[in-house]
């Protein structure tokens, strides 16, 4: 990444990033019946910068879909088209298409054209009579001066405009004489020219650079004094230029004052002189000779000129001299000044008044943004190291303690002081990681229209918090996941705009997205408002595909939790959305592997929603460290709800392998962790045991015993499945103060999965 | 000769760009991100030449050169317009707007150097 292109490069496609999702926005605001005009603008630009710095990286194909979008919302902001569904849907595609061409192209790769063309197309059909006006006026003439004679007019407008005039037009004008000779240039500025900002001196100096010049200047328009005004332009240069380069380079250092002068150019010794009076060049020159100053009387010859800018030393040199005062021939005359404004503010190089008392290093803009962008290994490197330093402050602790130095106020508070610290350094590190759900669920406004498109609903999404931040692993992970459900949403769970009419629902569906913090925890929710889940159906579904005993008699959550399993699926036929093979058990593994837990609701007739539980973060959790047996063991905290000690007659066997707690008025199952993880034999009495009171997330509870309860604290999480594969009941590992090893357990999946045992929880949670 | 060039422009990589174009020419760069902040940067330098977009939020490049022009200090300074746009009619605009010259985006920045010598020596 030295390359300093690469670099630009790279930020271009972070840029795009931003624009896309400025994008979204507007569409968004647009679709929800926003039309300010800063909101199109908006749009507009978004799509212009893209298309600006894709053509800085030659990325054609981006370029030209953006053109041609960029074309359609440019007709929409001048209100030459109004805005229908119809354009805002194409619109929405477009974005989705500008999109997947940014991705691509940031890999080298480019869209399949047949993706775009129906969509350019359309694009092209909404824009075409607009276009044609626009033509008309591209052809419109700019200022020409078509009555001076002599002169070969100007045409303004060069179509293609990359400052290198290559237009045919323009090659006729050299059409005379069309030699190998030195090039004959006459320029004539016009008034207009010294207003606009151009300055004679540096065209002529570019001019010389493009090879040998000789340069005269004629004044033989200059009138007597007494008709002089100020406001005209009274100089033509004649130049005999020897040079290499071809005549659109000599129009392209012209280009600029196309229109603001009389220009002609010949090629060949023997061309005409336009002006019909200028001196014959007597004196070699690489430089500009200067202007006239006699009036109407014989030239004088022509004066060399100084290498130095002129106006980088003269502050009050006149605007239309293109050399200072110095070599002037007849330094006594008066000197008609072909000023054309009467502003005595001088010109270019020199502007006069800057604000001598600013430095020029406090000059700098500053940043709008404070923002920096880092490299993502650097972040995690951070996040490791920092994960290191709470494993060192732990041990560090732990060593204090082992060697009894904790009476010491000194070192207790220091070492207070220190964990504080430690834990405040970490939780900054963590917030960098934290992104805004929003790029997230703009993605999900894609996956809407599409499988709304294809499977002919019109649904809406919906979205709130979308300014909720979680770590940017979990996002990019959430990703399937979340277009699984989404999917299922649009295709399963909203019905068709027939039946919605007839249960009384607008025929438009509606998904909503949100995100919250509770508790510590990111809650994402997806919901639709259609008809909910069709229990008996999945239930039927279940049993036909041999997932349950038929005719068991299952809780509402029980059944809607079937959904789940692997191998189920509710679509009766396979749509083009609920592809194959990824059920709502790969979702839940996925949600799993985040730390995170998923759960249903459904109301017949009003729509369901999907919970997901999400860790803030997947580098650190609180945990409570126990003993079983000869092992110690880490409980997430967020997974514990109460913690007891047993007394005689808590518990209560129920069949052979069962027990259960209880626990004020109700009863939960009772699950051994020595035993259940084979690290002891049952146990036969239960009185004194510490009990861990685990809630689930579907409101289900499970007590898990343990020998002891060692330690709260914030452990830094080590994956175990890249090494072991998943170990079920056995989210990861931890390291702990004593460089002892750790595993974290998963309560959701270790009850799951315990023997026996679990199974009955739901129900049992219901008896209670 | 080195100039100290005001280049204003919202796209981030387009700034990014013309900075490193106008720092290899050895030309003193000074960056804003739209019209509006073009003219805060104005009242803290005396540049040679502006170089601005024209879309931009806020204050377009339009709007930003006439608030230039008005400044009698700046109403001849040599002011590039880039734009994406290579019609005729938006050069017309953007003359009539005040601007010296344009260029062209995607610009070659051998053509941007060029083009400032020849605007602004």
């Amino acid at each position: 990444m030295s390359d300093p292109m690469q670099e630009i490069r790279a930020s271009f496609f972070v840029e795009c990033e931003e624009l896309l999702e400025g994008l979204n926005d507007g569409l968004q605001a647009m679709d929800d019946g926003d039309r300010d005009a800063e909101t199109i603008n908006v749009c507009f630009r978004a799509v212009h910068s893209i298309k600006g710095g894709a053509g800085a990286f030659g990325l054609d194909q981006l370029v030209a879909f953006a053109h041609v979008f960029e074309t359609a919302m440019d007709a929409v902001r001048d209100g030459k088209l109004e805005v229908t569904p119809e354009i805002l849907a194409l619109f929405f595609q477009c974005g989705d298409l500008l999109y997947d061409l940014v991705r691509l192209a940031r890999d080298d790769q480019e869209l399949e054209e047949d993706r775009l063309a129906p969509v350019v197309e359309q694009l092209e059909a909404l824009v075409e009579t607009e276009e044609e006006a626009e033509e008309a006026v591209d052809f419109k003439p700019m200022t020409l001066s078509l009555d001076l004679p002599g002169l070969a007019p100007l045409d303004a407008g060069d179509g293609e405009g990359d400052g290198a005039a290559g237009d045919e037009a323009r090659g006729e004008n050299a059409g005379e004489g069309d030699g190998t000779g030195p090039f004959e240039i006459t320029f004539t500025p016009l008034p207009d020219l010294y207003t606009s900002g151009n300055e004679p001196l540096f065209l002529l100096r570019a001019l010389a650079a493009l090879g040998t010049a000789q340069t005269r200047c004629s004044w033989d328009t200059t009138p007597p004094l007494a008709e002089y005004s100020s406001a005209t332009s009274l100089l033509t240069w004649q130049i005999t230029l020897e040079t290499d380069s071809d005549e659109a380079a000599i129009r392209e250092v012209f280009d600029f004052v196309d229109g603001l002068c009389t220009l002609t150019i010949t090629r060949g010794a023997g061309a005409p002189d336009p002006s019909g009076s200028a001196p014959k060049p007597d004196m070699a020159n690489d430089e500009p000779a200067p202007p006239a100053s006699g009036p109407g009387s014989t030239p004088p010859p022509p004066a060399p000129v100084p290498d130095t800018p002129p106006a980088a030393t003269a502050g009050a040199a006149p605007l239309a001299s293109p050399v200072p005062a110095a070599p002037e021939p007849e330094a006594s005359a008066p000197k008609p000044e072909p000023k054309p404004a009467p502003a005595p503010a001088p010109k270019s190089a020199a502007p006069a008044p800057k604000p001598a008392a600013q430095p020029k290093a406090e000059a700098k803009p500053a940043a709008a943004n404070a923002t920096v962008r880092v490299d993502l290994d650097r972040i995690d490197r951070l996040v490791n190291l920092v994960g290191e330093l709470v494993i060192n402050q732990a041990m560090l602790a732990q060593s204090v303690a082992a060697a009894d130095l904790g009476g010491n106020g000194a070192i207790a508070s220091g070492l207070d002081e220190f964990q504080q610290l430690t834990r405040d350094i970490q939780d900054s590190v963590m917030m960098i990681r934290a992104q805004p759900v929003k790029s997230l669920f703009q993605r999900m406004g894609r996956i809407v229209r599409e499988s709304a498109s294809g499977v002919g609903k019109s649904v809406r999404l919906t979205t709130e918090g979308e300014a909720t931040e979680i770590d940017k692993t979990v996002i990019e992970r959430l990703s399937d996941p979340l277009t699984h459900m989404i999917r299922n949403a649009v295709d399963h769970g909203l019905e068709d705009a027939d039946t919605r009419v007839a249960a009384g629902k607008p025929a438009q569906g509606n998904v909503t997205l949100t995100a919250s913090h509770r508790s510590g925890r990111v809650v994402i929710e997806i919901s639709d408002d259609g008809g909910g889940i069709n229990r008996k159906r999945v239930q039927e579904k279940a049993e036909e595909k041999g997932l349950i005993p038929p005719d068991q008699a299952l809780s509402d959550s029980e059944i809607d939790n079937l959904l789940f399993l692997p191998g189920f699926s509710t679509a009766s036929e396979i749509s083009i959305l609920s592809g194959r093979g990824v059920g709502m058990d790969v979702v839940k593994t996925a949600i799993a592997t985040l730390g995170g837990r998923i759960t249903i609701a459904s109301e017949p007739g009003a729509g369901t929603t999907f919970s997901i539980s999400l860790p803030l973060t997947l580098a650190v959790l609180d945990g409570m460290v126990v003993r079983v047996g000869s092992e110690t063991l880490v409980v997430p905290l967020s997974a514990i709800s109460e913690t007891l000690s047993l007394r005689a007659g808590d518990n209560r066997a129920i069949g052979p392998h069962t027990q259960v707690v209880q626990v004020r008025e109700t009863f939960v199952p009772l699950i051994d962790l020595g035993t259940e993880l084979g690290y002891s034999t049952p146990r036969q009495n239960y009185e004194g045991a510490i009990v861990l009171l685990i809630a689930q997330e579907d409101g289900s509870r499970a007590a898990l015993v343990v020998d002891a309860i060692e330690d709260q604290r914030q452990v830094v999480i080590k994956g175990l499945e890249e090494s072991y594969g998943h170990v079920p009941g056995v989210a990861a590992a931890t390291i702990l103060g004593d460089g002892q090893i750790a595993l974290i357990l998963d309560p959701s999946d270790l009850l799951a999965n315990a023997s026996g045992l679990s199974r009955a929880t739901p129900k049992l949670a219901e008896i209670a | 000769m080195s100039l100290e060039v005001l280049a204003v422009d919202d796209s981030r990589t387009m700034r990014d760009m013309l900075r490193l174009t106008l720092n290899d020419a050895g030309f003193t760069s000074h960056l804003a991100e739209d019209g509006q902040h073009g003219l805060e940067v104005l009242a803290e330098i005396a540049p040679d030449v502006i170089i601005t977009d024209i879309n931009m939020p806020r204050l377009d490049g339009f709007g930003f050169i006439d608030a230039v022009r008005a400044q009698d200090s700046y109403r001849t300074l040599p002011i590039l317009v880039l734009t994406t746009e290579s019609s005729a009619e938006l050069k017309a605009r953007a003359r009539d707007a005040g601007a010296t010259g344009w260029i062209v985006k995607p610009f070659d920045p051998e053509k941007l150097v060029r083009a400032l010598q020849i605007v602004a020596g």
